[in-house]
């Protein structure tokens, strides 16, 4: 057991290793075989820890592996350990999963890129942070993983690095991810302040004496453990891309697709999600920082749907509703159903990579076109790959028949989606019926803009040139292969695993040393028992939403046109996706880059240099070019001077002598 | 009238002045003068001929006969030096086709 932890977490980083720094003497063949060997094993091996993991006795439900001390400081003793608990289990499972597929699917996506042994080193490399993440057992170590996971995607979405739009990209995801990582680090910060410590174990014994504390900082007296939590978030934010701090993962696009579904749509955004469940004790006694969560959760799930009605590239539109579930995963922990936000990030895992490795199958088959408007009818070219779609879509969408069979039969979505919602709706406050309102009307938007983006590329009449729709073509079976077992998950993950995560066995799937078994027990409790109508709202709003669409792009193309011009305004901020980039470049970018320039300007070069360096420099050669006259070559002038030399001299000496 | 040490010094301090003068008075200086370094180093010998009066007189007035004898040394060495001197001259020559001082300022910084 101790062996196969050690062994998932390791491998991904020899693996990496071994890609990324003999690159070019095994070349490009034996990179991608060692990758994708150490992602399977790793994967296999993840299944067989949640095995024993999930369905162990609750004594061999926390199995810690201690590798060695990292810092044994006064104080502060940080360990490299592994700790794997039900929530870590499920967490691999997802991480080795997702990424043991997208591992292969590069295989054949990257087939033609010069840099191969390069991506799939930096692929493995992203694997091993996340790992490391996930199996932290102190929040130090986390936060390791957790800017590993940030420099792999710096890495990542810069990948193709001669692209101007990916440097940039890049940078702008990195220095967005800094925000939150402040806040995350001041949260530490103050945990360890608080508690005296930084292992899991010994924060959540201490955290209701820690709800008792309060802080003082600049005059103001607030309570410590609601500040702690809400900085936490702040990270949580940041990573996840929660309104406000969101703007970067849009942008991320520009990497190879899959690194969108990887990184950016099935494992590292969700990191948030994850780091709130796992101090999911601390956050239980924080009921105002949990509120926030569950409200910012509830805006970012509506305002990216919002934006994602109006995109045009295919992978842009994923990235919102990326956006937009991350959103449903934090109000479901904000309101307390833990293992609601678990059980959709792990389904949103599958369809979320299926439907990316889908829009990348299809943006392989028409030659790097990512934009809607020139696709459709793509059906006919890649049958496949347009079914697999339709798995992803209808579990994204959340759509399935309720009532049957006990828990109702249906896409992974429809289960997960449906718990968070009522559970938000279950605990009754306020906020939770923002929340579960909110969240209605994102499932309506979500499911209109995900059969959009199906409509606008499968169906319909070819708009692109048709050179490109002649070299059409369905993908190979490196790239299908994974979107099988991807389509799989996002099928029968919610049936399979509705009773583990939420259902009648969750208390003993999720052990007691995991998850704050308390407030998921009451919400659970409480979202089993809410009305029907409740239970029925969000797939009636999504199918509503289907059925809008297809009114709108397969009955009557007309209709968007004659909506956006009905609505110019509101259709120019979706669009705009509500002017945060030009918000934040007025408020921030810009003002950051006068500031600079004055510095740079003013400071640096005008007052630094210009007094310091230069001036000396400046005045050095001047003297130079004084008493370069002395030196003029004539003879005749030097023994002038040595005559004067030797008048002075003589003169002294008969003066001296002389007294 | 006879003649004193202050007569032999006199003269040797006009000799020692001219030969200053010879040095560095030029056509870029005062007066006009043309020159090359064969007047410089001829200046030279009239310096140390002037010192040469000097150690004569001081040797004889004061009855010490090391004087004269430092003259002999003096002469020595200029004759040495004037050798020397007149051979670098004809090398320079012969580099240069030229000994006139306003040509010779290569050692300028």
């Amino acid at each position: 057991m101790d062996l196969a932890i050690k062994l998932i977490v390791l491998l991904p980083l020899l693996a990496a290793a071994i890609a990324g720094l003999f690159c070019r003497i095994i070349g490009d063949r034996p990179a991608q075989i060692v990758t994708c060997a150490a992602l399977l094993i790793a994967a296999a091996l993840s299944i067989f820890v949640f095995v024993r993991i999930g369905f162990g006795p609750e004594n061999a439900k926390l199995v810690v592996v201690k590798l060695f001390t990292w810092m044994d400081s006064g104080t502060l003793n940080v360990d490299w350990s592994l700790r794997v608990d039900t929530l870590t289990a499920v967490m691999l499972i997802v991480v080795t999963g997702v990424s043991s597929m997208v591992h292969v699917y590069s295989v054949g996506y990257m087939a033609e890129d010069p840099g191969i042994p390069r991506f799939m080193a930096y692929l493995s490399l992203f694997t091993f942070f996340m790992l490391m993440l996930v199996t932290a057992d102190n929040l130090v170590q986390l936060f390791f993983g957790w800017e590993g996971v940030g420099l792999a995607s710096y890495l990542l979405i810069g990948f193709w690095y001669d692209k101007p739009s990916a440097n940039a990209a890049a940078m702008k995801a990195f220095i967005v991810n800094r925000i939150g990582d402040f806040g995350f680090a001041l949260g530490i910060f103050a945990v360890w302040t608080l508690s005296g410590t930084v292992n899991y174990a010994d924060i959540f014994a201490k955290g209701p004496e820690m709800a008792q504390m309060r802080i003082h900082f600049l005059g103001m007296d607030l309570p410590a453990l609601e500040t702690a939590c809400l900085l936490l978030f702040v990270g949580a934010m940041g990573k996840s891309a929660q309104l406000g701090l969101h703007t970067w993962l849009p942008d991320a696009m520009e990497g190879p697709t899959p690194v969108s579904a990887l990184i950016h749509a099935a494992t590292m955004v969700t990191a948030g999600v994850f780091m709130v469940c796992r101090l999911s004790p601390l956050f239980e006694l924080a009921p105002t920082a949990s509120a926030v969560v569950t409200l910012v959760g509830a805006a970012t799930a509506f305002f990216a749907a919002t934006i994602g009605l109006t995109q045009f590239d295919i992978k842009r539109v994923v990235a919102y509703s990326t956006c937009s579930q991350l959103g449903y995963m934090f109000f479901a922990a904000g309101v307390g159903s833990y293992s609601a936000a678990m059980f959709h990030l792990t389904t949103h895992a599958f369809f979320k990579a299926l439907l990316f490795l889908g829009s990348g199958s299809v943006i392989t088959a028409l030659h790097h076109e990512q934009d809607m408007r020139k696709m459709g009818g793509v059906k006919e070219k890649t049958p496949q790959t347009f079914y697999l779609m339709w798995i992803g879509t209808l579990a994204l969408s959340g759509i399935g028949v309720p009532f049957l069979l006990g828990n109702g039969i249906g896409f992974s979505g429809f289960y997960s989606k449906d718990m968070m919602e009522e559970s938000a709706f279950g605990v009754h406050t306020t906020v939770g019926l923002i929340a579960f309102w909110l969240g209605v009307f994102a499932a309506f938007m979500t499911a209109f803009y995900s059969t959009r983006l199906m409509f606008l590329t499968f169906y319909g009449k070819y708009r692109g040139d048709h050179h490109t729709w002649d070299h059409a073509h369905e993908s190979p079976a490196v790239i299908l292969i994974p979107l099988y077992v991807l389509a799989a998950g996002a099928l029968l993950s919610g049936y399979i695993a509705f009773d583990w995560f939420v259902g009648h066995d969750w208390a003993q799937f999720w052990g007691t040393q995991s998850i704050a078994v308390k407030s998921t027990g009451e919400v659970l409790h409480e979202a089993h028992e809410v009305p029907v109508w409740v239970t029925l709202a969000p797939l009636v709003f999504a199918l509503a939403g289907i059925g809008l669409s297809y009114l709108f792009y397969i009955v009557n193309p007309a209709l968007p046109a004659l909506t956006v011009k009905r609505f110019p305004a509101i259709y120019a901020l979706f669009y705009n996706k509500w002017y945060f980039d030009e918000i934040y470049d007025a408020l921030f970018v810009k003002p950051a880059l006068a500031i600079g320039r004055f510095f740079w300007k003013k400071g640096d070069g005008a007052t630094i240099d210009g007094l310091g360096p230069d001036n000396l420099a400046a005045r050095a050669q001047d003297m130079a070019g004084v008493l370069m006259r002395f030196q003029s070559g004539y003879l005749y002038h030097y023994a002038f001077v040595m005559l004067v030399g030797v008048a002075g001299l003589v003169t002294y000496f008969m003066m001296t002598a002389a007294r | 009238m006879t003649i004193g040490l202050d007569h032999y010094l006199f003269v040797a301090a006009v000799l020692f002045t001219l030969g200053i003068l010879g040095i560095f008075l030029n056509r870029k200086n005062v007066i006009v003068i043309l020159k090359n370094v064969i007047v410089i180093l001829m200046c030279v010998e009239l310096m140390l001929l002037a010192v040469n009066i000097n150690l004569v007189a001081f040797s004889v007035f004061q009855g010490n006969v090391v004087g004269q004898i430092f003259a002999m040394l003096v002469l020595t060495v200029a004759a040495a030096e004037a050798a020397i001197g007149l051979a670098i001259l004809v090398v320079y020559f012969r580099n240069r086709g030229t000994i006139e001082v306003e040509d010779i300022n290569a050692m300028k910084g």
